[in-house]
Order: structure tokens, then sequence, then C-alpha cells
């Protein structure tokens, strides 16, 4: 997938159901006040556009970094799903949804997007750390299935072709430290593989 | 010097400012309202302060946040001068936001609030309108409320760094219907503009491109469909934007 800077990456929180239910009666109470109506978008902007393979740095402020291994929904002509990558969306753990996390996940290479593509609808996320099985999440559990989010996105602003649309962040995805290697799959697409590493002072 | 974007004749131009005109690269001369002025820059990352002047946050029962409360917005977020934006039927609350946008010029990556105005390209107005019916506390504000489509206006011009030789002591003001309804002072924000892009490049690189629109003083006021909407900047310039409603029979949210 290759990306210009007229292309938005647009993430989504809170769209797997076992995260959005972790929340609780949380939604109920300050700050929220109330469960989310529209969908949680966050953007990935070209800083943290990243590759398979490529590193991703620890920035020195981290321990540690949430791997949200997701699918990417890429919109074709005519704004429907035009087909699917696998992304591995990392963030620095933060437990608020109040104010945008822009600190936590907008660093430089934040945002690994595979370079496959396919028209097949995807099944199940798989996150390694290590070569051990972490985290698997199915497409089936989404809050919004993915047509619907496309549409409740549209609603209030026009996604353009080339655009990619995260599903959203799996439910207990894993940790990674410095020195471990995080592989993502999607079914038979090609995996994700990068390994954390130091933050240098030029990148 | 001041530089557009425009289309004219069919095919897209970059313009300079002559005499109150527009001079086109092969020397044609036009008037404003010959073209159709698109923004200034197409915007790399665009980033939105909220929150950014003291009398803004107490209109809105804030208190002064002790970090830049920092939110984006999409790239099709944005249109160009003397264009329209939507007001969806059945809202009751929209509003203006008068800001002056910083325009990088060069790659930023953990630089210094000394030298922070050598990577400024220039500057531009922005007009970061919001609809308040749609504010929701999940990464607020969220992006139904602040990136929805063409709801950014940004122009007329992108105005050399060097035109600008104190952007932080700049008045800038808002007229609805050619009545003034919003007046303030570039020095009285909270973040000033070097401490904003090293508060942005100490934990991501800044490029070519990305803009940063500054926030917005206190003087909001509902905007209905039909107004005529004028963000002005001094030594920047005066964007001018019409709210336009939905069409008959239309069903967009």
């Amino acid at each position: 997938m290759r990306l210009d800077c007229g292309n938005a990456v647009y993430g989504v929180a809170l769209n797997f159901r076992a995260e959005l239910d972790s929340l609780g009666e949380q939604l109920h109470r300050d700050p929220y006040k109330k469960p989310p109506v529209a969908p949680v978008l966050y953007l990935r902007p070209r800083n943290t556009w990243n590759e398979n393979g490529a590193a991703i740095r620890l920035p020195a402020d981290a321990q540690e970094l949430k791997m949200a291994g997701t699918v990417g929904v890429v919109i074709g002509a005519g704004f429907v799903a035009a087909g699917f990558v696998v992304i591995n969306d990392v963030s620095i753990p933060h437990a608020s949804y109040y104010r945008p996390a822009i600190k936590q996940r907008c660093r430089n290479g934040f945002c690994v997007i595979g370079s496959d593509i396919t028209d097949r609808h995807p099944g199940e996320i798989r996150t390694w750390i290590n070569g051990e099985l972490c985290c698997r999440a199915s497409l089936a559990d989404l809050v919004r299935p993915i047509d619907r989010l496309i549409a409740d996105i549209g609603e209030f602003l026009t996604l353009q072709p080339g655009d990619i649309v995260l599903a959203g962040e799996p439910y207990d995805a894993p940790l990674a430290r410095l020195g471990d290697r995080v592989r993502v799959e999607i079914d038979e697409l090609p995996a994700l593989e990068n390994d954390v590493v130091a933050e240098v002072a030029s990148k | 010097m001041k530089r557009a974007r425009v289309a004219y004749a069919g095919a897209i131009h970059h313009a300079t400012e002559q005499d109150g005109c527009l001079r086109l690269a092969d020397g044609r001369r036009l008037t404003e309202d010959a073209v159709v002025w698109l923004p200034p820059i197409q915007p790399g990352t665009i980033f939105a302060l909220g929150l950014n002047y003291a009398d803004h946050a107490k209109e809105l029962a804030f208190k002064a946040p002790d970090e830049p409360l920092v939110f984006l917005k999409g790239p099709h977020s944005v249109c160009g001068h003397r264009g329209q934006t939507r007001r969806p039927r059945g809202v009751t609350y929209m509003h203006y936001e008068c800001e002056l946008a910083v325009v990088i010029g060069k790659t930023a990556r953990r630089v210094a609030p000394a030298n922070a105005y050598d990577y400024i390209a220039g500057y531009t107005v922005a007009n970061d309108y919001a609809i308040r019916d749609y504010l929701e506390n999940y990464y607020r504000p969220n992006f139904r409320v602040k990136s929805r489509d063409f709801a950014t206006p940004l122009g007329p011009w992108l105005v050399d760094a060097a035109g600008v030789p104190d952007p932080m002591n700049l008045p800038l003001r808002t007229l609805v219907n050619g009545r003034v309804t919003q007046e303030g002072n570039t020095r009285d924000m909270i973040f000033d503009i070097p401490a904003l892009i090293a508060y942005l490049s100490d934990f991501m690189t800044l490029s070519p491109g990305d803009i940063i629109l500054t926030g917005t003083p206190e003087g909001l006021t509902g905007v209905e469909v039909g107004d005529e909407v004028i963000t002005e900047i001094e030594g920047v310039g005066s964007l001018k934007n019409t709210i336009i409603g939905d069409p008959e029979g239309s069903n967009v949210g």
C-alpha cells in the first residue's frame, strides 16, 4: 500500500465489543457521561506511516507499547471498501479516551501498514510477540461491522479513494518492550514483522 | 509575497498578489471574483488547538490547559476563500473560529523554541467551524464536530514568513454579515507559536506543508444558512465563507 500526503488513515477506538464493554459503567460517568454515538475516530498522520520490517522505535518516555494488530479497510471508487491490508496500530498505553491521544499515538513510525491488499473479507487478526501468540481477535466481534463503519463515517466526512479506515483495536492487544519482535497476521495475507528498538536522537 | 492556488479556465494555477489583483504565473492578471480559490497549500497533517486563548477557555468554562490541547483534522476538511460550508438541517449551534494558521516550511524534529521561526514557511487565515450539537466526550473535540467536509476554510493567501514580522501581535476578528462578532489578538495565546512547534516536534516530526491552527479567542456566535462569515487577521488576510443549507429532499447527516 502506497500513500501520499493527500490520503488519510483513520483509526477507530472502541470498535471491538469487548473493548467497549470493558469500560462498563464508566461510559455513563464523568468525563464521558454517555456511551459514544458516532464512531470514535483518530487520525494516523503521515509521520506515523511505517512498513513491514522497519523498526518501531520505543520513545524515551515510554516503557512499553501497545501493539493493536488490526485490519485496514482501503477505500476505493464509490466510497466502498476496495480491499483490506494488515496494520499494526502502535500506541503508548493510555487509559483515558477523553482528549485526543496525539502524544500517545502520533509518534513517528507508529502505524505499520502492510503492502499487500486482498479483496477477501478478513476473519481473524493474530498478534504474536517473540513467537508467542498473544491476541486473537475476530472481525465478527466489531461494534460496527466494516460496511456500517464506513457508512457511518461517511455521514460527516467523505472518505476518498486510497484513504484507509482501521477496523478497531482488539481488546487485550498485547504490550511489547525494547527488543521484542512483533508479528501481525490476518488470514492468508503476508504477515507484518517489526522489531521494537530504542529511539535514536535523529529520528 | 502572498501566494494563492486558484482554479481558472479549466486548470489549477499558482498566483501571487499584485496591486490587489491575482497574477498567474504566466502573467495574466485577474480580479478575485474571476477565479475559484483553493486552499493556498495542499495540507499535510493539520493540527488544531483547543482552548489556546485564556479568554476563550474561560468562555467555555474550562481552566486553561497546562499542556497544549491538540487535535487533528483530515485532509478533506479544508476549502478555499469564497467557499461554502454546510450547516446540516436541524443543527442548533454551529459557530466560526478565526485562527492564525502556521504553515511549516522545513522538516522539524526536536526544535527549541528559540529556533522555531526558522521552520515556518508562512501564515494564512483559518476558520475552524464547529457544530456543537455533535460534541461527544470521546477524543473531544471529536471528528464529527471538527473534521467535516469543507468546514475549515483556509486562505486566501499563504503569506511568506518574512511578510509577517511579528506573528505574536496580530489583531484578528470575525464579521458575520458585516457585523464584528469576535475580536482578539494573537498575543493572548496561552501557548505561543514557538512553544507549539517545540511541543509537537518534541514527540513527532513535522514536515513541509503541515499546518497548525493556533486556536481562537472569545466571541463565538452561532451562524445560520445564508450568513457571510469573514475571518480576518491583520497583515495576513481576510477569508470569506458562506453558510449553505441542505438541498431540498437530501437526507445527509
